[in-house]
Formats: C-alpha cells, structure tokens, sequence
C-alpha cells in the first residue's frame, strides 16, 4: 500500500514539470475514451491545477485545430458528468462508425447510440402549453434490463422447485428467506411481517441488481438517478402510512400526528410532523442515491487523474486504487439494499405498534425496548441501593 | 476572489470535513464494536451487523455533504 503511494507521488513529482502532454493514445482498459484530455481544474486535482490552467490558456488555440482530427476533447468535469448522470446516450462495444467518420464501420468499443434520434419526437407530448417528454433515457433503460434480469434470475430458478432445493433456487431462496426472518419478522413482528414480505423483498432485490449493474462496463447505475431513489422511497412512504392507518385507523392515524400535545399546540405541531413524516423517506432518497454516485465519481476521478496528470505512470498507482475502491463498491451495492430494506421494515413495523402512551414518534419505538431493558436491570440491582 | 473560486474552495474543505466526521463517528463505532465483541466473543455475529447498519447510517449522513460538496464543485 505505501509502495502504491509512492509510486503515485513519484508519479506526481515528474509529471509536474512536463508540458500537457498532447492527447496520445495512451493504452487503458477502462471505458474512458482515450481521446479526453483534462483542462479542468477540478478540486481534488490541487498541485496540478495550477499547471491545467496555464496550459489550458496556451492550448485553447490548438483545441478548434484539434477538433478537426477524429479526437474528442472534453473536459474530466464534463466526462465525469456524464458518465454518472442520465442522458439520451447509450454506450457500447460494437460494429459502428465514428463520430466525425460514420462509414468507416468497424469493431468498436465506444459505439454510441442517441436515443433521441432513434425516438426522434414520436414521444415528445405536448398537453397545452407543458411538453412531457417521454423519450427513454440510459437510466431508464438500465432499469429495464434490471428488471429483465431479475425477473428472468426468479422465474428460471423457480421452474426447477423441489423439496430440496438446488442451484440457482437454493441461492435464491437462501437470501428471500434472509429478507423475511431477519428483516421483515425482527422489525414487524411475526404476525404481520407475511403481509409486507413481497414488498421488501422486492425493494431488496430490485436495488441489489440495479446496483451491482451499475458497475458492469457499459452499464449505469439507475440507483444513481435521484428520481429513481426517490420513488423507491414514495412506495415505502406509502405502504408504512397505509400500515399505519390499517392497524391504528385513520383516528388513530391523525391522533398520531397531533404527538400526544393540548390541543392548543396542535397548529405548531401537526405542520412539524407532517414535516417529519417526510424526513425519513426523503433520507432514504438521498442515502441511496449518494452512496451509488459518490463511487462511480471516485473511481472515475482515480482513473481521470491520469489523463489530469497526463502520464502514463500514475496508472501504476492510480488503478489499484481504484480497483480497491470497485471492491468497496460491490460491498456497498449489497450494504445499500440491505440499509433500504431494513429501514423500510423499521418504519413499517413502527407504524403498526399499538402506541399505548408513550409519545408515538418513530425515534421513540428504539427508546422503548432500551427502557424495558433499563427496567430490568433495576429490578436486579433494587436491593443494595438504600444501605 | 470571485464566486467560482470559492465555491471551488468550500466544496474541499467541505469534503474534508466532512470525511474527518464521518472518520471520527465510524471510528468511535469500530472502537466499540471491537471492545463489545473482545468482551464476549459469543455476541461477535450481532455486534458485527449492528456496526455494520451503523456505519451505513453514518455513511449516510456524511454523503449527504457530499452531495452538496459536489453540487458546489461542478457550480450549479
């Protein structure tokens, strides 16, 4: 590990004094084009950017030269960018032309297709003076092959069902029967965790394989898209405030809201709760889609810093870096459905406890068992205390 | 300095300070688990996931920063 650092700081020492390197086709395996070349002085490029800035002056009359050729010259912000957000591009290897040379077909790696020229306006809706456009973007397409993926994983194993189950079915059922003992059954109890088991094993199975896609070359992470985060949350939103009004009805429910205060604070108090109940789905968006897009950007950085640095060199320190950052990615995919699913089943089987008086907000139903715990232990040390 | 520099400078020093918080809270979480389960090993398996949802959580927050750190980076 500090052999790899070194190597990196070597890197960073002799690179420092060498001009911008022009864009020479440098060898990567990665998915980075290698036409892209790093002007920007992006943050965590410190000692560097001072460099980048100078040379980007000097090279901005080179650049309108450089388009002309068959390379691209983008900016690492730009790429970075555009690799993590959605778009109507969708990328991979095959049989297609280049950019500037469309009938020059050969076998490619960054084959791209513009799903807007594929669609053209055919989705395009117009409702008066809104324009609802419904064309399909790359996340959107990754969440299909997601679900393609997942619903072809299920419904193969589940063709060979036996007594003793086997393969693919065993795995399978091996993480299901995870989801509803340890998840759903330890938070919800085990009356009523049969009603919401199919929900969260969905919402379990659904984030791990978008997740894991999204570290596939060529693919997207759709987790990454905050919408997509955000109505995974709505549909947790929605089934823990029909859990709740089910087992307390809809009394109760609003009874809940007012947090057990006179009614003369009940116009300070409703507006904060109802402020709170969004809190907790809204966590959830933002905890989903951070941890999915804060991964792809470091490995993504890691890898630019060779083309910010313009050496070959500072790959020997830069990809396994970023290669332990892709392992810690994997970790997190699972950790993150996990997280997701654990937390739906907390907010769920917070809702249908039958508060009997204490206050009934969601933080409290943790303080609960910790206080019969604190009960407990003073039962047993009652006796020694009035000496 | 104008509006750009700085937000290029407090998107670092928030993404600093922010992994020193998130450096400290997981590290006082590890510290914990670690004592929890050399005190009894048995209850190893438990405290392993309980830290393991902690530091999630925890993670969480930070990236929450993050987030704004790089909102602030690429100047929207």
């Amino acid at each position: 590990m500090t052999s790899l650092l070194a190597t990196l700081a070597l890197a960073l020492a002799t690179t420092q004094h060498a001009p911008e390197a022009t864009p020479a086709p440098a060898p990567s395996a990665q998915s980075e084009a290698q036409e892209h070349r790093a002007t920007a002085p992006a943050p965590e490029h410190g000692a560097a950017a001072h460099e980048g800035a100078h040379a980007g002056q000097a090279e901005s009359g080179m650049e309108k030269f450089e388009e002309e050729t068959e390379q691209r010259e983008e900016k690492l912000s730009d790429v970075l960018l555009e690799h993590v957000s959605d778009g109507y591009v969708l990328e991979y290897p095959g049989i297609c032309g280049t950019h500037h040379h469309p009938e020059r077909k050969a076998l490619r790696w960054d084959c791209e297709t513009d799903l807007k020229h594929v669609f053209g306006d055919s989705l395009v809706f117009h409702a008066g003076s809104t324009t609802i456009d419904m064309t399909p973007t790359k996340h959107l397409v990754m969440l299909w092959l997601g679900s393609a993926v997942l619903l072809l994983a299920f419904f193969v194993s589940v063709r060979r069902r036996a007594l003793v189950p086997k393969g693919l079915y065993n795995f399978l059922e091996l993480l299901v029967q995870f989801v509803r003992d340890e998840i759903a059954v330890k938070n919800i109890g085990k009356e009523d965790a049969d009603r919401f088991v199919p929900y969260l094993c969905t919402a379990f199975f659904f984030i791990l394989f978008v997740n894991l896609f999204g570290l596939i070359p060529w693919a997207a992470t759709a987790t990454g898209n905050i919408a997509v985060t955000a109505a995974l949350a709505l549909f947790t939103f929605f089934i823990t405030q029909y859990a709740q009004i089910k087992a307390q009805g809809f009394g109760g429910y609003l009874k809940h809201l007012t947090g057990g205060v006179a009614p003369w604070l009940w116009p300070i108090m409703i507006p904060v709760e109802i402020l709170g109940l969004f809190t907790k789905p809204f966590a959830l968006t933002i905890r989903l889609f951070a941890n999915m897009v804060a991964g792809h950007i470091v490995i993504l950085s890691l890898l630019g810093l060779i083309f910010a640095l313009g050496s070959p060199l500072v790959a020997v320190g830069s990809v396994p870096m970023a290669l332990a950052i892709f392992a810690l990615e994997l970790f997190v995919a699972f950790v993150q459905a996990y997280i997701f699913t654990m937390l739906s089943s907390l907010f769920i089987g917070a809702g249908l406890v039958h508060h009997g008086d204490d206050h009934g907000h969601d933080e409290h139903a943790h303080a609960a068992p910790a206080a019969e715990g604190g009960h407990g232990s003073h039962a047993a040390g009652k006796v020694p205390s009035h000496g | 300095m104008t509006s750009t520099a700085l937000a290029f400078l407090s998107a670092g020093f928030g993404a600093g300070l922010a992994v020193l918080g998130a450096g400290l809270g997981i590290g006082r979480l590890a510290a914990a688990a670690l004592e929890g389960s050399a005190r009894q090993p048995t209850a190893a398996g438990d405290i392993r996931t309980s830290m393991i949802i902690s530091a999630a959580l925890i993670e969480g927050v930070t990236l929450f920063a993050i987030v704004v750190c790089v909102l602030l980076a690429i100047k929207v």
